[in-house]
């Protein structure tokens, strides 16, 4: 089996972020950028898979600045090659369609039978890229993926629904998985072997803009209305620490 | 002028009320544009089903054992069978798991654009402009496509009760399309949650840790406060993938929808898929360095001082009032 995952650098959310002069973008020059969560899982149930079921991994990601040191990151955790995809400056928000237009071509060339990405990014408005990539394929997908085992008919794969519900579903290859959890958490990576994977080749694969398709256009990026706000508590720990006990006792919300 | 079509979730027999706010959406536009609201319902016996969704003027039913439960390569057939023959304007899907499956599949095999995380919606002259949330609901984005195009909303953007209620419309039924006989995929078995012993959704009091606790290390004092409190640990998402926290003590929308009396969030940045399932308890206290987290939107009281200096501090005081 030729499993390919496919990573992407997001926006830290943690941090700050601020609108781009433009409005219709956050200004990337300064936030902080890291591997989307879900693809981290999706690359860690891809070696997982490796391990299992003896597939060769290859990680895929649309070129942009810090992609190379990512991919090389992957080799660090068991991918076997790693390709990056140009483009003609694809926008940051470009819809999905766009980006699984690029990735279909470069999946197809590589003969591969297995694509896992993550279920989702934190600014994939105009649609998730599992799916969108299935359908263009023509593959059976599956979003919310919480865990896949191989067996001889295929891969089983638990979907993860609301309220805690899953379900067990068999999917034969070629197939495209959106994975939400990985089997297990994704594994630690000593600093010595990630500074020796730097070292590892990027292979570069032009992306092939498919027939124009139709997309959603971000018009413009706005904060939240604010329709309420907790009220803050001042000062240091200790301070703070004399407040909630204090609301605990009002509300009666005390031990015992 | 083409419908807006909504697609009905169904789980254990019953409509999910994801459902329901979608057609509380889809009525409101078909109303201030005068087109018809249609509701598709895709399940082994959807009949029963259909004569719930009264606020639809046309309820389409398609029938085939392979639609129950669910399976997401038979319902993106489906989908993509209908909506090329019947040709909406807009398809409704929740961000749900279902809506994550089919919202972008639909969007890609009949070529409409998709605009994803939707908590308000209009027709316009030039199409349809959107209101959605991103990065974590820290922003909001404006956006436009033109129709045809399919939206995916999120939970608790409608309020359910519009949708619940009509006249009630005519049944349509439509033929399975033929690659139901054909399928590649199998539904293997349903899995109802395993509680663990813990059932979250009664429990009066939650401390539930998020991301910015760190560590698995640093939840043992949170803990301790649990035992203090007589609350229920609980964690968001990244630290249930993480393994800090067993899956049974999730909150949000993979995990449990809570409602106790008290519900502190620790380090909890407040996604919207958190927020979904605990923006109802009485009393919310959040602690989070980030004071831009959207947590603090939902809570009534909240600090950002650090919280391993604040959480040892709290525990001391709770000993001292035993």
């Amino acid at each position: 089996m030729h499993t390919a995952v496919v990573l992407r650098l997001v926006p830290d959310i943690a941090e700050d972020l601020d609108i781009a002069e433009a409005g219709n973008d956050i200004d990337r020059e300064w936030v902080g950028m890291k591997l989307n969560e879900f693809d981290d899982h999706a690359l860690e149930e891809a070696v997982l898979l490796k391990e299992q079921a003896g597939a060769s991994v290859t990680a895929i990601a649309l070129d942009g600045e810090g992609v190379d040191r990512l991919l090389q990151s992957a080799t660090a955790r068991g991918a076997d090659r790693i390709v990056k995809i140009t483009h003609d400056d694809l926008p940051p928000l470009a819809p999905a369609i766009e980006i699984a237009t690029r990735v279909a071509q470069v999946v197809r060339d590589l003969n591969v039978d297995l694509v896992l990405t993550g279920v989702q990014t934190p600014e994939d408005l105009g649609g998730q890229l599992a799916p969108t990539l299935g359908a263009l394929l023509g593959w059976p997908h599956v979003s919310a993926v919480a865990g896949v085992q191989a067996n001889a008919d295929g891969l089983v794969v638990r979907q993860e629904h609301s309220g805690g519900y899953t379900t067990r579903v068999l999917v034969p290859t070629p197939a495209v998985l959106g994975i939400q959890t990985a089997s297990q958490p994704p594994r630690y990576v000593s600093g010595s072997k990630l500074r020796q994977a730097m070292a590892a080749k990027v292979d570069v694969i032009a992306g092939t803009a498919g027939a124009a398709t139709p997309g959603a256009v971000v018009q413009a990026l706005h904060k939240p209305e604010v329709t309420g706000h907790a009220t803050m508590w001042e000062g240091e720990a200790e301070d703070v620490a004399d407040q909630f006990v204090a609301l605990l006792r009002e509300h009666g919300l005390l031990k015992g | 002028m083409g419908a807006i079509l909504v697609y009905v979730e169904i789980r254990s027999g019953g409509v999910l009320p994801i459902s329901f706010e979608l057609l509380a959406a889809g009525r409101a536009l078909a109303q201030s544009t005068g087109r018809a609201l249609e509701a598709l319902v895709c399940a082994a016996q959807p009949d029963a089903l259909a004569s719930e969704l009264t606020a639809a003027d046309i309820v389409l039913t398609v029938a085939h054992p392979a639609l129950s439960p669910y399976l997401p390569e038979a319902h993106a057939a489906v989908l993509a069978a209908v909506v090329a023959e019947r040709q909406p304007d807009l398809v409704l899907f929740g961000y749900t798991t279902a809506g994550l499956d089919l919202a972008p599949a639909t969007a890609a095999r009949t070529g409409r654009p998709l605009v994803a995380y939707c908590r308000a919606l209009e027709i316009t002259a030039t199409g349809l402009s959107v209101q959605s949330q991103a990065y974590g609901g820290k922003l909001m984005a404006t956006l436009a496509a033109t129709l045809p195009a399919v939206a995916a909303i999120m939970p608790g953007a409608f309020a359910e009760d519009a949708g619940r209620f009509g006249t009630g419309g005519k049944r349509v039924a439509v033929p399975p399309p033929a690659e139901l006989d054909a399928l590649k995929t199998r539904f293997l078995e349903e899995i109802l949650p395993d509680t663990g012993g813990v059932d979250l959704t009664v429990a009066d009091k939650i401390l539930c840790v998020g991301r910015g606790i760190g560590e698995a290390a640093k939840i043992e004092v949170a803990r301790e406060i649990c035992d203090l409190l007589g609350a229920e640990l609980a964690g968001s998402r990244p630290v249930v993938d993480n393994g800090w926290v067993e899956k049974a003590r999730q909150v949000g929308k993979s995990g449990r929808k809570v409602k106790p009396k008290l519900y502190v969030a620790v380090g909890v940045s407040g996604a919207p898929e958190h927020l979904e399932g605990m923006a109802g308890a009485d009393l919310i206290v959040a602690i989070n360095s980030d004071a831009a987290a959207p947590i603090f939107a939902a809570a009534h009281f909240g600090a950002t001082c650090d919280l391993f200096d604040l959480l040892p501090a709290v525990a001391e005081r709770l000993r001292a009032s035993h």
